[in-house]
């Protein structure tokens, strides 16, 4: 039975990761001299998220702001600007919202160290918790160990 | 020869059952269950509440405070003259971003005239657009602004962060963008909000 809860949740948490994956929505003819910067755009559109459309990626939307997003990208990426510098772009003009991933500062703080600091938490008081209830018996273990030979012996005399 | 036996285990497993239901303990079990279900709950209703507080579609602009992007662009009704940044400077201003596809354009379109008309400058981005089409538009609900910057291309839009259509940035005489508003300016806005940091950014300088 709890063998089954968790292959469940499991495939659950699996099935999340799968359909994270954004579909693409949008196909622009954008030339690329050769495969690598055309993989790097791919990469770009597919972390940049779409301003107008609060949860796509600028890869899955049809919104204006995100074609034109897009041919920027395009335009920066064979100009020879870096992953960084394209995002560095963005990030000027639209903010922390246009990242999926947040970029380390103040304001964003509580959002990476919080579920760590959660984790910590919930992990120190899991432990108190399993101590606390494991400790019911003030018995020696001498006496543990009798009282295991003694539950032993009457088994097997009530077994004759 | 069982017997004894039997009664020595009965005894020591009542002592444990006898430990494990300690009266005094209790109570303090009960609180202890109670602290993540209102951990929990207090999370919840944070949570409630930061979602409704602010709109989600109203990004803050990362532009407050900053000059306004450099730019050298046409002007809708005269193709010789290229319009620049420098073009906003001297007075306070306002800036706003628009365009024909824009059902709320219009709907904020009386409200910029009557703001044009008190006096403030107010000039126009038509954003996304075709000059043919702005100029059709600009003649059926009438042209409040002193001049319109022709950005067909939507590159002013994005060095501007803009993701739709109206939006109202409010410039200083230096030119340096000090509020940018989301969405059609009513009346409530202008009276509440843009009329007196207009009136503070003209006292101030």
């Amino acid at each position: 039975m709890h063998k089954i809860a968790i292959l469940l949740t499991a495939a659950l948490m699996l099935g999340c990761l799968t359909f994270g994956h954004h579909t693409r929505a949008a196909i622009d003819a954008y030339a690329f001299p050769d495969e690598t910067l055309r993989d790097r755009y791919n990469g770009l559109i597919d972390e940049l998220r779409c301003p107008q459309c609060l949860n796509t990626n600028l890869a899955g939307s049809d919104a204006m702001v995100a074609k034109d997003l897009r041919r920027e990208v395009h335009r920066l990426v064979l100009e020879g600007k870096s992953d960084e510098q394209v995002l560095d772009f963005m990030y000027e003009r639209y903010g922390d919202f246009i990242l999926y991933e947040p970029r380390f500062k103040p304001g964003t703080w509580l959002l990476w160290l919080g579920p760590i600091a959660l984790l910590f938490l919930a992990i120190f008081f899991g432990i108190r918790f399993s101590r606390r209830s494991s400790q019911v018996s003030d018995l020696t273990e001498d006496e543990d160990r009798k009282i295991d030979q003694l539950l032993k012996s009457q088994e097997s005399s009530t077994d004759k | 020869m069982t017997e004894p036996t039997a009664e020595l285990v009965q005894d020591s497993l009542n002592d444990k059952v006898r430990e494990r239901s300690d009266p005094n303990e209790k109570p303090r079990n009960l609180k202890t269950l109670l602290v993540p279900l209102v951990v929990f709950l207090s999370l919840v209703g944070i949570l409630a509440i930061g979602f409704q507080l602010e709109d989600p579609h109203k990004l803050p602009s990362v532009l407050i405070d900053r000059p306004f992007p450099q730019f050298a662009m046409r002007e809708l009704y005269d193709a010789q003259r290229t319009v620049t940044q420098n073009d906003f400077k001297g007075q306070v201003s306002l800036v706003n971003v628009w365009a024909t596809w824009c059902p709320n354009c219009v709907i904020e379109h009386p409200q910029l005239t009557a703001i044009a008309a008190s006096g403030v400058p107010l000039y126009g981005i038509n954003y996304n657009d075709v000059d043919e089409k702005a100029k059709g538009w600009l003649q059926r609900y009438g042209n409040p602004f002193t001049f319109n910057i022709v950005d067909d291309e939507g590159k002013l839009g994005i060095d501007l962060g803009v993701y739709g259509a109206p939006e109202t940035f409010v410039l200083d005489k230096d030119g340096v963008i000090q509020y940018k508003h989301i969405g059609e300016v009513t009346q409530r806005d202008w009276l509440l909000t843009i009329k007196p940091l207009i009136e503070q950014l003209e006292r101030d300088s």
